[in-house]
């Protein structure tokens, strides 16, 4: 497989009253074409900021993309036109957000803003964009579209609008779909609805998607390989298989003991594991050492003095550590 | 709860209002000191015993209090606010005569204070910190604290002497006679000054509300999700953004309605622009009473049906209000 | 976001000290301030440094500033002194300033705090006479009400109180629905305090910036208020105040700019410095909108 989407270097920093804030710091990331790749990482640890920096819709100021590259297939998009940059922008690079309670405009109907989407990106009357907007509506389980399409968004419930956004988003049959927490703001019920309707439609098009969540049995379930990030890093990456029964960073051992049901054997908890100790580092002031290091239950005296590069260790996995081997004995 | 229903509920307490003013109205005439009748006729009208005598008749001013409200309210229901005996003619008439001018004075300073404030509202808020957001900020700040009749007479001062294109006072110039257009034209032509000065204030205060709440919204997710489908800026401004921005400036429109009209009383006499303002000024330097009461109720009738209207304009931009939510 | 928040203050202040540290930093304040300053130097210690008298006839009536000494700023219609009726027309126009502007809040206070304390029919009542209010265009309200009763400055202050209130009321209202229900006025609650006691002792007290800043604003908005009505000619004619040069020069503007351009911009840099300090005061206590 050929790589659709690949970030190299990416560094995006933030001015901030404390200083400047490195919210993302020499990431690399590569999507496959029709692959869905996980994100995980604990809240503000730059998941978000990645996806917005992909979209080209960091917020600027205070926000800047400092170094590195996103290449969609050969072409540098931080370099791209701001025309060029629209056309991409929900034609072929779709987003779905964190928040489905605002994240649709409140004054127009849902239908027009997926019509709009579409209109936007295809040569098409008004009547064919609504038509189409009906028509993602169906596709995402929506009962009574053409009805709800007339609706305005506070009449909607927050999975429905969820799936209303879904429907925007994948409108205009994007290669890429990028997905931030899609179900955080929704109840458990609602949240493995909106999973499973992610992975048929991931199914039926082929549409690349890149998972943000901290649900870990959603990455079990639905993502090929997971990136796991740290304090604007990615301190781990792999199949998803790997991760889950061979986890390597520190950090990531301890992301997934968190998940109970996850662990083969729940007598054997591992003691370290059960909770990770202390909160994330300021991002304005960070060492030049391991960004883990303050949490780390294996910290050397090397941890504080340089900062871990990212290694591959086997095929397809790559670990940020400097004791790795010394953590996977333990 | 529907739509029809929603309506019958605001007209009703419409009317409710308007009886309240009425009743105001009576309270005015009976708690000023001296004799009701005396308050009805005016004091300079002077009024004869005999005009006495029978304002105390049509009134019933012997019958006991509750009895003279019922007659007042039936009479003023009917259309009759009283005559005035300065002018000698109804005041009804008056005030009709003279309503038409004040409207197109209120009515086109607040379009205009409306348009170019929104406009200037997003062009400040495009740039928070730039010259036209600056500018905002200095025209609100001293257009809120200038007496607007000192705003309107610096304008005639700048305009007689300084650049005299607009004409500084009256309607309409009597000695022309250019036909139906020519008249729209010289009509216009006159209201430039008065829809300036009144709608100056009220302008500056709806860019400073725009310019707030359009920041506040193009920090938003929705305007977020309209960038990641691949909207152009422009078009998220005035599209996605400004619909949703104009809520609180309709609100704020609404509410300030009678301040407008406050403002309309001093610009009209700067500008001696024949409304409603002129009438009151006129009618209270004169003690007639009837008339300026009169003023009072039709004004505050104008106030209630521009509530009414501000109420729909905010139920068609608003989805949220409309279906009751 | 706990990652590049700053530093947490260690050191505890007063909220009032923290205001006025925040107050002194807004240059919108200061400004404001130093205006009032002088507006009050002005009309407080000029008479003692400016002897003529407002009412005494000095000069050829319509005198252009500049054109005799006698009267620096120019004589009205009358060949009165502009200068000294500058110096002279402050404390009344600041007087029904002041006054207007008490009772403006304290109508308004009353009326919000009941509505929104008792809430039910006591707000239900309460609210549609502050509309009722609002629909009447306070400036037509206030000439009848100084028409209809004899002129003088305290009923045109109290007239622009009654007309004026109707916001103040709206603001109390809706700062005792938010705090009535916070987690200080219960604990008051539970050991027994009175209504009185928990509205007047714990609620208005945190309800206080915002009314501040309203307070200073409604000052601001009684002066101009004033200066309407004196105008009009409805003021009191025998206290000298700048709204009254302005009605008496309104008639002879186009031959004696100088007697109404002088006492406007007067009363346009004292409302100016009230609601200069609104603003500065209004970003001192909200330390979050400061950005803007
Ligand atoms: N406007 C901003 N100004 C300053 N810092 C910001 C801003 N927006 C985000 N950040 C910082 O950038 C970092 C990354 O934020 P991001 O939203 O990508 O986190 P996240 O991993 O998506 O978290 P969550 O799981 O809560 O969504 C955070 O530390 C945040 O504090
Ligand atoms: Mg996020």
């Amino acid at each position: 497989m050929t790589s659709l989407l690949t970030i190299k270097d990416l560094v995006v920093d933030f001015k901030t009253r404390a200083g400047n804030a490195r919210v993302l710091n020499q990431i690399s990331l590569e999507l496959k074409s029709g692959e869905i790749l996980g994100i995980v990482g604990e809240s503000g640890c730059g998941k978000s900021m990645t996806a917005l920096s992909v979209m080209g819709l960091v917020p600027s100021p205070p926000g800047k993309v400092s170094e590195g590259s996103i290449l969609l297939e050969e072409e540098d998009l931080l370099q791209a036109s701001n025309a060029r940059m629209r056309q991409v922008r929900g034609g072929i690079i779709s987003m779905i957000f964190q928040e489905p309670m605002t994240s649709l405009n409140p004054v127009f109907r849902v239908g027009d803003q997926i019509a709009e989407c579409v209109l936007l990106h295809e040569d098409i009357s008004k009547t064919d964009a609504w038509e189409r907007a009906v028509e993602m509506l169906t596709k995402v389980g929506i009962p009574e579209p053409a009805l709800r399409a007339k609706a305005y968004p506070h009449e909607l419930s927050g999975g429905m609008r969820q799936r209303v956004m879904i429907a925007m988003a994948l409108s205009c049959h994007p290669r890429v779909l990028i997905a931030d927490e899609p179900t955080t703001a929704l109840d458990v019920t609602v949240q493995a609805q909106i999973f499973d309707l992610l992975k048929d439609l991931q199914r039926e098009t082929g549409t690349a998607i890149i998972m943000i969540t901290h649900d870990m049995g959603a990455i079990a379930e639905l993502a090929d390989r997971v990136a796991v990030m740290y304090a604007g890093h990615i301190i781990e990456s792999g199949l998803t298989k790997d991760i889950l029964e061979n986890p390597h960073h520190p950090y990531t051992r301890g992301l997934i003991a968190c998940v109970p049901h996850l662990e083969t054997d729940p007598t054997e908890v591992r003691p370290y594991l059960s909770e990770i100790k202390g909160v994330v580092p300021s991002l304005t002031e960070l060492g030049k050492g391991c960004a883990f290091a303050d949490r780390c239950p294996y910290k050397t005296p090397v941890c504080e003095e340089r900062r871990p590069d990212i290694e591959p260790i086997s095929e397809g996995h790559a670990v940020a550590c400097h004791n790795v081997e010394y953590v996977v004995a333990v | 709860m529907n739509m029809a229903w929603m309506v019958v509920r605001r007209l009703f307490h419409a009317f409710v209002l308007v009886l309240a003013v009425l009743v105001l109205n009576f309270l005015l005439i009976h708690l000023a000191p001296g004799d009701p009748a005396d308050v009805i006729a005016g004091e300079m009208g002077g009024a004869t015993e005999e005009m006495l005598a029978d304002i105390r008749k049509t009134y019933g001013l012997d019958k006991p209090i509750y009895v003279q409200l019922g007659v007042y309210l039936e009479r003023a229901l009917q259309g009759d606010l009283g005559q005035s005996f300065f002018y000698n003619a109804p005041v009804l008439d008056l005030v009709a005569g003279r309503a038409g001018a004040t409207i197109l004075l209120v009515v086109t300073a607040l379009l205009f204070a409306i348009a170019v404030g929104t406009l200037l509202g997003v062009l400040a808020s495009h740039k928070p910190k730039g010259i036209v957001s600056g500018l905002v900020t200095l025209v609100s700040v001293v257009g809120y604290s200038a007496p607007i009749f000192w705003t309107g007479l610096m304008l005639v001062i700048l305009f007689a002497w300084v650049i005299p294109i607009f004409p500084i006072a009256n309607m309409f110039d009597i000695t022309k006679d250019t036909g139906f257009f020519g008249f729209i034209l010289d009509v216009l032509h006159h209201l430039v000054l008065p829809a300036l000065t009144l709608g100056i204030v009220y302008l500056a205060q709806y860019a400073r509300l725009t310019r707030a709440s359009m920041l506040e919204i193009l920090g938003s997710d929705y305007i977020r999700t309209a960038r990641a489908k691949g909207v152009a800026e422009t078009k998220v401004y005035t599209h996605h953004a400004l619909r949703n921005a104009i809520l609180p400036v309709v609100t704020i429109a609404g509410l300030q309605f009678g301040s407008i009209v406050s403002g309309a009383v001093l610009v009209e006499t700067v500008f001696s622009w024949p409304g409603l303002g002129t009438l009151a000024f006129e009618s209270i330097l004169a003690r007639d009473y009837p008339t300026v009461l009169g003023i009072l109720f039709f004004s505050s009738v104008l106030v209630i049906i521009a509530n009414l209207i501000t109420d729909l304009v905010y139920r068609i931009v608003d989805p949220r209000i409309r279906t009751g939510g | 976001m706990a990652t590049v928040d700053e530093p947490i203050v260690v050191e505890s202040q007063s909220p009032i000290r923290e205001a006025m540290r925040a107050f002194r930093q807004s240059w919108a304040g200061m400004l404001g301030l130093i205006l009032l300053i002088l507006v009050v130097l002005f009309t407080y210690v000029g008479p003692f440094l400016y002897s003529v008298d407002p009412f005494e006839v000095i000069w050829a009536p319509l005198t252009a500033p500049g054109e005799t000494e006698r009267a620096p700023l120019g004589t009205d219609y009358l060949g009165r002194d502009i200068l000294a009726g500058l110096i002279h027309g402050g404390s009344a126009t600041l007087y029904v300033g002041l006054a207007a502007g008490f009772i403006t809040i304290t109508i308004g206070i009353l009326m919000g705090a009941f509505a929104g304390f008792f809430r039910g029919a006591v707000d239900e009542v309460l609210m549609r006479i502050t509309e009722f209010f609002q629909v009447l265009p306070a400036l037509l309200f206030a000439m009848v009400l100084v028409t209809l009763f004899p002129p003088s400055i305290y009923i045109v202050a109290l007239a622009i109180g009654i007309v004026s209130w109707p916001t103040t009321a709206r603001l109390t209202r809706a700062e005792f629905l938010r705090i009535r229900t916070l987690e200080y006025v219960n604990a008051a609650r539970s050991v027994g305090a009175k209504n009185s006691r928990i509205m007047w002792r714990v609620i208005l007290p945190n309800a206080l910036a915002p009314l501040i800043v309203s307070a200073t604003l409604t000052i601001g908005i009684a002066i101009l208020f004033e200066a309407g009505l004196s105008f009009l000619g409805l003021g009191d004619p025998n206290v000298f105040s700048w709204g009254l040069m302005i009605g008496a020069g309104r008639e002879y503007i186009l031959d004696a700019w100088w007697a109404v351009t002088f006492p406007g911009f007067m009363i346009f840099l004292t409302v100016l410095g009230f609601s200069l300090v609104g603003d500065g005061l209004n970003d001192a206590f909200n330390p979050k909108l400061r950005e803007r």
